[in-house]
């Protein structure tokens, strides 16, 4: 339909498809902005010609700083996952590390979270499905320990990447996100270079808090990358869009399900065209 | 921008000369203010706009007009309705069945599992015998990992690794508890989209064979814009009886909590701020309420 004037139900259509993508206030209201700019310039005619200027503009957003995945050429390559509670970065850590194997490359996990109940037993039914060797130790030790362990032996087996899973942890509790800068030391012990990416797990249906979590994780333990889990379900998972619009991080992966091959890579054209894809009350 | 509420709003009151007045078309700009600060909180958009309908209507009305400070005015009609659409009274918990059961629902990670732990603790410190059922066949040791959590609070755990069948694991389960004489069968269900039509249909079968007293559907409290379709989805599917709000000792403001409540009525029945068993609480509506005002 054609747009022939800029007005309140025009900018409400667009706050709305861009608040309920879970971009949160701060995100949307700029790229609203944006078009209403672009309006002004004689650049709009029809409502699609909103729906393309929004889409490129998010495009855009999660297209800045885009790389490949980090690799160590001289030796294992370190993966260190984080992120809240149930975020996802167990499973994440298991359908990566059956990637990599497919991709023909040995792997390693590290099971450092002691602290949930079967945390290990989880990790480990992983290693198992996909067959992948595991490096765990006892619930309630120490896991920046078991990050040593894991380190060594990764040293001593030559593999080509080590994936180390750690516990879920809100990042308002100080206490335990104390224990990620200890971990990386003893990471570095083994690995001056390592970890080549510090991978944050974003739950897709999460809003804005989201943004909060990437703040402080970042603050904790230097993320170089973000994965984004869940987006089989019905979240369009807009919220990284207004954590890349903070940060410079690539998206590396998103999570379509709980099974080893639901792990693809990040494709910021599908990403951004599926935030106004279906039932959009713009188009 | 403000951190906070109280202070946009008192600064949409001054004028210039620092005095603070109420005229209708200051009232529309703290509705903005009121409007991004909920949305900030991850209200579902719809609910925004018919929350700050009714606000308008009340602020509006006399009471604010002839305030001496509208700013405080307003943030107590915005905070008193907000509080009115949580839910004015506590919400009973129904553990009156023979045995009584409760079934948890939900998305993945939402915080299920742990929950069933800390309502049988809950129960085990009101002296009720309580049996943990592992319905989780899914999930890489989700019956580890509830048999953990038992063995923490000495509360036994069914479960049965030799079947996928949840309903027949759930029947041995309740059929223990009659023989044993335990008061409350909590069945921890695993996580499923509430778009996935098969998965939901196994929820569907536990309900209609053991008509639970109480089917409680665990929302993470950072959840999205997608918490409405979560909560309607789950909600006409099961007719659930109530919600339990998790993680709230992270700092997610929990507007989600405010749309699931109002789209589907049900009560928030429980509220839980940590890892350890012992962290749950029945919930209140006026700290929700403040919670999700960022005040
Ligand atoms: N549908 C779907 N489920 C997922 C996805 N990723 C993870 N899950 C499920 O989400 C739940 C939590 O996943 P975990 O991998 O245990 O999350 P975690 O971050 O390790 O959790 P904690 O270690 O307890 O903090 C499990 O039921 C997973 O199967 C995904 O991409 N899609
Ligand atoms: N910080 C915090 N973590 C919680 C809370 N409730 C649960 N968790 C954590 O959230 C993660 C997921 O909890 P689970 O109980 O495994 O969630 P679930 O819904 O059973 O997950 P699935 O069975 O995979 O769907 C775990 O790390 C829990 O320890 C809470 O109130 N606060
Ligand atoms: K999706
Ligand atoms: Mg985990
Ligand atoms: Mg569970």
């Amino acid at each position: 339909s054609s747009v022939d004037k800029w007005d309140e139900s025009t900018y409400r259509q667009l706050e709305s498809a861009l608040i309920s993508a879970d971009l949160g206030v701060s995100v949307t209201q700029k790229i609203i902005a944006d078009i209403k700019e672009s309006y002004s310039l004689g650049e709009i005619k029809t409502s699609e010609d909103i729906i393309n200027i929004a889409t490129t503009r998010i495009n855009a957003i999660l297209s800045s700083d885009n790389r490949p995945l980090n690799e160590n050429p001289t030796g294992p390559t370190v993966l260190l996952m984080v992120g809240v509670n149930g975020a996802g970065k167990t499973t994440t850590t298991g359908k990566l590390a059956y990637k990599l194997k497919q991709d023909g490359k040995s792997v390693l996990l590290a099971a450092c979270d002691t602290f949930r109940a079967a945390a290990t037993e989880q990790l480990k039914h992983w290693g198992e499905r996909i067959d992948v060797p595991v490096i765990a130790g006892k619930h309630g030790s120490d896991a920046a320990a078991i990050a040593y362990d894991a380190c060594a032996s990764a040293k001593a087996k030559d593999v080509d990447y080590l994936i180390i899973d750690t516990a879920g942890r809100q990042h308002t509790r100080q206490d335990l996100m104390q224990e990620l800068p200890k971990i990386l030391r003893v990471i570095r012990k083994n690995f001056p270079e390592a970890p080549h990416e510090t991978i944050l797990v974003v739950d897709g249906s999460t809003g804005t808090n989201a943004l909060f979590q990437a703040r402080e994780f970042g603050k904790a333990c230097d993320v170089t990358s973000l994965a984004v889990t869940k987006l089989d379900g019905s979240g369009k998972g807009g919220v990284v869009v207004a954590i890349k619009d903070e940060h410079t991080f690539p998206i590396h992966f998103v999570g379509l399900g709980e099974s080893p091959e639901d792990l693809q890579p990040f494709d910021p054209v599908l990403y951004a065209e599926a935030i106004f894809s279906k039932d959009s009350p713009v188009a | 921008m403000f951190n906070n509420l109280s202070d946009a709003l008192a600064n949409t009151f001054k004028t210039i000369t620092g005095k603070s007045v109420l005229t209708e078309n200051n009232v529309k700009e703290a509705m903005e203010q009121v409007r991004l600060a909920l949305l900030s909180a991850d209200v579902h958009y719809d609910t925004v706009n018919d929350f700050v309908g009714e606000v308008t209507r009340q602020c509006l009305g006399e009471k604010v007009l002839k305030s001496v400070k509208p700013s405080e005015q307003v943030v107590k009609v915005v905070h008193e309705e907000l509080t009115r659409l949580m839910g004015t009274e506590e919400a009973e918990v129904d553990v009156s069945g023979k045995p009584a059961i409760i079934m948890m629902v939900g998305l993945h990670g939402a915080g299920k599992t742990t929950t069933c732990a800390k309502l049988a603790n809950f129960y085990k410190n009101q002296k009720k015998k309580v049996l943990l059922a592992a319905c989780d066949v899914y999930r890489p040791a989700a019956i580890d990992q509830l048999e953990a959590l038992g063995e923490s609070i000495n509360v036994p755990v069914f479960s049965d690794r030799s079947t996928p069948d949840v309903v027949q694991i759930a029947q041995n389960a309740i059929n223990t508890a009659k023989s044993e004489g335990q008061d409350i069968v909590i069945l921890d269900m695993a996580g499923r989209l509430q778009i996935d039509q098969d998965m939901v249909q196994e929820l569907i079968r536990v309900k209609e064979r053991f008509q639970p007293g109480e089917i409680l559907l665990t929302a993470d409290a950072a959840l999205g814009q997608e918490a409405v379709s979560v909560a309607t989805h789950f909600d006409k599917a099961l007719n659930i009886s109530g919600i339990v709000l998790t993680k709230l000792d992270g700092d997610a403001r929990g507007g989600a909590a405010l749309s699931m409540r109002k789209v589907t009525g049900k009560p928030i029945k429980f509220i839980t701020s940590g890892e350890k068993v012992t962290d749950l609480e029945k919930f209140r509506p006026e700290g929700m309420a403040s919670r999700i005002l960022g005040m």
